[in-house]
């Protein structure tokens, strides 16, 4: 099992986000370094749920917002490491949905369970396959730095 | 221009973030991307030659499927193309 390694705050703040929009999905990009063959991830980025219409279990960002994100990111000398996103009384499970929509191969997608408002249970999954056609999630471990 | 390469793609553009190409149109300048790195075209674009579904082109800050011109849209050596595939999902 491979390993993400998540700052502390930035563990917090993914788990926070999910429970301030509960009952709808949250969702935003992390962003890191290569550290060896893992991301490091040093910053949680928000972006909005442009799933309106079904936000209790759906979550799409707006392209436009991730042309934005990756530009920062550049800006700053990270890169985009994967996403986030809550699932509001169901399992930090990814769902066919997920499997479907995922497309970030390479990165990892972090998913925390927020049960009755509270945040549960956070796991990640990397999207491993050398191709659309070849992808599958693996899950990680997560490990939490200090800061 | 400038092409933006997303993190999942760089293994497949030589591991750069952007790549400097030449071309009067958005084909143009994705035809320049990938015949330089010719592993990148299988990844952009279907069997029969058009952009995945899921793969958007942002050329500045406009998405290339609104632009009256789409991918034959004039471009200058000023202009940028952002390359993101879509993010989505959901717990059901």
């Amino acid at each position: 099992m491979s390993t993400l390694y998540v700052s502390k705050a930035v563990y917090d703040q993914m788990r926070a986000h999910g429970e301030e929009t509960y009952p709808q999905e949250c969702c935003g990009a992390m962003l890191g370094r290569p550290d060896g063959d893992r991301w490091s991830v040093v910053e949680a980025v928000r972006a909005g749920n442009t799933r309106t219409d079904s936000a209790h279990n759906r979550y799409n960002i707006a392209p436009v917002e991730l042309v934005r994100i990756q530009r920062s990111a550049r800006e700053k000398g990270l890169e985009i490491a994967g996403f986030y996103h809550s699932h509001p009384d169901h399992p930090a499970q990814w769902s066919p949905t997920d499997f479907a929509e995922a497309h970030w191969l390479g990165c990892s997608y972090v998913i925390t369970s927020v049960a009755q408002g509270k945040a549960t249970v956070t796991n990640a999954f990397l999207l491993e396959g050398a191709s659309e056609e070849e992808k599958r999630f693996e899950q990680q471990a997560i490990e939490i730095g200090g800061q | 221009m400038t092409i933006f390469i997303p993190t999942p793609l760089r293994t497949y553009a030589g591991g750069k973030d952007e790549v400097e190409v030449a071309g009067a149109t958005i084909s143009e300048a994705l035809d320049s991307l990938t015949e330089s790195h010719p592993d990148l075209r299988r990844h952009l674009f279907t069997n029969e030659g058009k952009i995945r579904s899921f793969v958007n082109l942002y050329l500045n800050d406009e998405d290339v499927r609104y632009l009256p011109a789409k991918e034959q849209s004039k471009v200058s050596a000023g202009d940028t193309l952002s390359i993101i595939p879509s993010i989505a999902g959901g717990a059901e």
